[in-house]
């Protein structure tokens, strides 16, 4: 019987099986950062074991860093200790690290791509759930805790049971003004966040594959938010493309045989998926999130649900707690939330196209009174291209600010945080309670919706604007 | 790390489903690099409330937290379980766990055991009755026991396995490293390296 791509890039790294016992996986890539880390590395000292592949570990900074005065030592002294917990433990175990200041350093998940380390058919880990992001190539990348991490450092391996499969097809035609962040938000909020649990997600279908590299790795992202592990694309000619000449890509007869086994990275037509679930794209819309979990999502253009609306005790229950802590009443139209912050960044949409876009819709236009909007690009090198675009400019002439490259206002860990009842409307992946700081109210968008929003100073999509 | 064979203590009603790791440990405390002393971070955003349950003096000691469906969701922090484990909590029961957290939680050697959610009822009624109500925890016989009730809970066999030896998974997946040297001398050259 045939396999579906996540069996077959499985099958291909199983270094022992046994009956009764996880796999033993091979780790094609191990990618860490400041935050999950330090506890890894310090009980390898202990323990007086070394790093096995150096060559397949790589280190950046990104959740602690901040977006402004990067040359100046960082402020925050807990922050700072752990970033030079991180570049002590690189220099230690001599382990390649791109530190704060350096022109490859950025969010790790969209250091890895950039770099072509992230490439059809690998494994991919690292101590963070967003791993799933590189799943866009056709990986299977998935996030590890921090013992995790250890385990991997010391043997390059992780023992492991195999996932379920899931397919979620999305066939048909993409509305104009829907963006990968619109289908994932939608996918969450169709199947819920426990949906995906225990399996790895495949997106299949033409809507998919009319994506882009940036924007597949939008919805790969949050494959987590489903409760999936990892979730996967499998690999074209647009990820050939992408990958191809990237710094750590291969060449010559090296790629020759690299794509030659991509091309065979394919679900095969007589697999069966665990689970299925199919979506028509022409119904898909921009979407927002009302609630404090990703699931909680609704078309811009619904209103705010009532717990009357509820399915069970349990839904009424969280739907009356997100109402409360968000601070919203059922029946409101959701254009009419106002907001206070506006951010566009995160491994979700800090990428180019990412800004590009919400530059355009902020072209000649400028960020409402009261609004305050943070740009925030994924990496240096983004940063560096977006300027060579002239993109930041247009960001600072209608009033966002422009950051450096970092996790930023994602999770309140960093000096980008919103204050106690502050209201967002922001490009990242999660808005549980008090995620971008304590009594911080998020909602989840895409960055176009977040462009138009900054300029009307509430939730809207590119088409209210005039 | 020490065998986990049975376990008996009080327990904590946590009447809350979807609780995720953001709300078990705030991103603020994942700055440390000790590996020790989270016990402050557990639950800090609810702690706030006098009312919340962690704070009534009545389940004080108590080693097994009794949580609604879907405990774990979210960031992958191993924290949120260090900061369990700090606290004092050996045992979590829930009708569903997340995937990255339940898998974090067997590294560690936090008991995240699958009860039916008809049970975990009894048990919360149980214990707002009566905060010293005994639980038993077997991981042996894979039972949970208080007042007269028996009920059966799931566990991955190898994390059950792992646990009840008190063995680490380095030290176990070191045995092979024979096969893992065997797995590299056959890797594609054209599989990228970091150099």
């Amino acid at each position: 019987m045939g396999r579906t791509l996540a069996e077959k890039v499985w099958d291909a790294h199983v270094v022992r099986r046994a009956e009764g016992e996880p796999d033993l996986l091979y780790i094609d890539m191990h990618l860490t950062h400041e935050v999950t880390s330090p506890q890894a590395f310090d009980a390898l000292r202990a323990a007086g074991r070394e790093v096995r592949r150096r060559d397949l570990t790589l280190a950046t900074e990104d959740h602690n860093v901040p977006t402004l005065d990067i040359d100046k030592p960082i402020a925050d002294p807990v922050s700072r200790a752990q970033i030079e917990a991180l570049r002590v433990n690189a220099e230690d175990f001599s382990i390649p690290i791109f530190p704060l200041g350096s022109i490859e350093q950025g969010i790790v998940h969209v250091v890895g791509p950039q770099l072509g380390l992230t490439q059809p058919g690998m494994t991919i880990v690292c101590g963070d759930s967003h791993t799933s992001t590189h799943g866009a190539f056709g990986a299977l990348a998935f996030g590890i805790g921090t013992s995790e991490v250890e385990h991997v450092l010391a043997t390059q391996t992780l023992p492991l049971k195999p996932f379920k499969t899931m397919a979620v097809t999305v066939e048909g035609e993409l509305p104009a003004d829907v963006t990968a962040k619109d289908i994932i938000l939608a996918v969450i909020a169709k199947i819920g966040t426990n949906g995906g649990q225990g399996h790895v997600i495949e997106y299949r279908g033409g809507a998919i594959r009319a994506l882009s590299m940036e924007g597949r790795m939008t919805l790969c992202n949050m494959s987590i938010e489903a409760g999936a592990r990892a979730g996967m694309i499998a690999p074209d000619e647009t990820t050939f493309a992408y990958v191809e000449g990237r710094p750590h890509a291969p060449s010559g007869e090296d790629w020759d045989r690299a794509v030659e086994y991509w091309r065979s990275l394919v679900t095969d037509d007589d697999a069966t998926f665990d689970t299925e679930v199919v979506i028509d794209a022409s119904t898909l819309a921009p979407f927002v999130t009302w609630g404090t979990n990703p699931g909680q999502g609704l078309p811009l253009s619904a209103s705010v649900p009532s717990p009357e609306d509820a399915r069970d005790n349990n839904e009424r229950v969280a739907i009356e707690r997100a109402l409360e802590y968000m601070d919203l009443t059922p029946g409101m139209p959701l254009k009419e939330i106002p907001v206070d912050v506006v951010f566009v960044g995160s491994c979700t949409n800090g990428r180019l196209e990412d800004l590009r876009a919400a530059a355009s819709i902020l072209k000649g236009r400028k960020v409402a009174d009261g609004v305050e909007m943070l740009v925030v690009p994924g990496s240096a090198r983004v940063r560096l291209e977006a300027q060579a675009e002239g993109l930041d400019a247009v960001f600072t002439e209608a009033g966002a600010q422009w950051r450096e490259a970092g996790c930023s206002m994602c999770l309140g860990m960093n000096a980008d945080k919103l204050s106690a009842g502050q209201r967002s409307a922001s490009t990242s992946n999660r808005n549980f309670e008090g995620r971008q700081g304590p009594g911080g109210r998020t909602h989840l968008v895409s960055p176009q919706v977040a462009a138009a929003t900054a300029v009307l100073g509430h939730l809207a999509s590119p088409a209210d604007l005039t | 790390m020490e065998k986990f064979i049975v376990h008996t203590g009080s327990g904590v009603p946590l009447r809350r489903s979807n609780v995720d790791t953001d709300q078990i440990i705030p991103a603020e405390y994942l700055k440390r690099v000790s590996r020790h002393g989270f016990e402050d971070g557990l639950f800090k955003g609810w702690r706030a409330d006098p009312e919340f349950v962690l704070n009534q003096p009545r389940f004080e000691g108590a080693s097994i937290l009794v949580a609604g469906p879907d405990f774990g969701t979210g960031s992958s922090r191993e924290h949120a379980v260090w900061a369990l484990q700090d606290y004092g909590f050996k045992v979590v029961l829930s009708s569903r766990f997340a995937d990255i957290f339940r898998g974090n939680s067997g590294k560690a050697g936090l008991l995240t055991a699958v009860v039916d959610q008809e049970i975990i009822e009894r048990l919360w009624q149980a214990l707002e009755a009566d905060p010293t109500t005994a639980i038993t925890v077997d991981l042996d016989r894979q039972v949970i026991e208080f007042d007269d009730v028996t009920g059966p809970f799931d566990v991955d066999s190898y994390v059950r396995w792992r646990l009840m030896e008190g063995l680490d998974d380095i030290g176990i997946t070191l045995r092979y490293a024979d096969d893992i040297s065997a797995f590299e001398a056959q890797r594609p050259s054209f599989l990228p390296t970091t150099r």
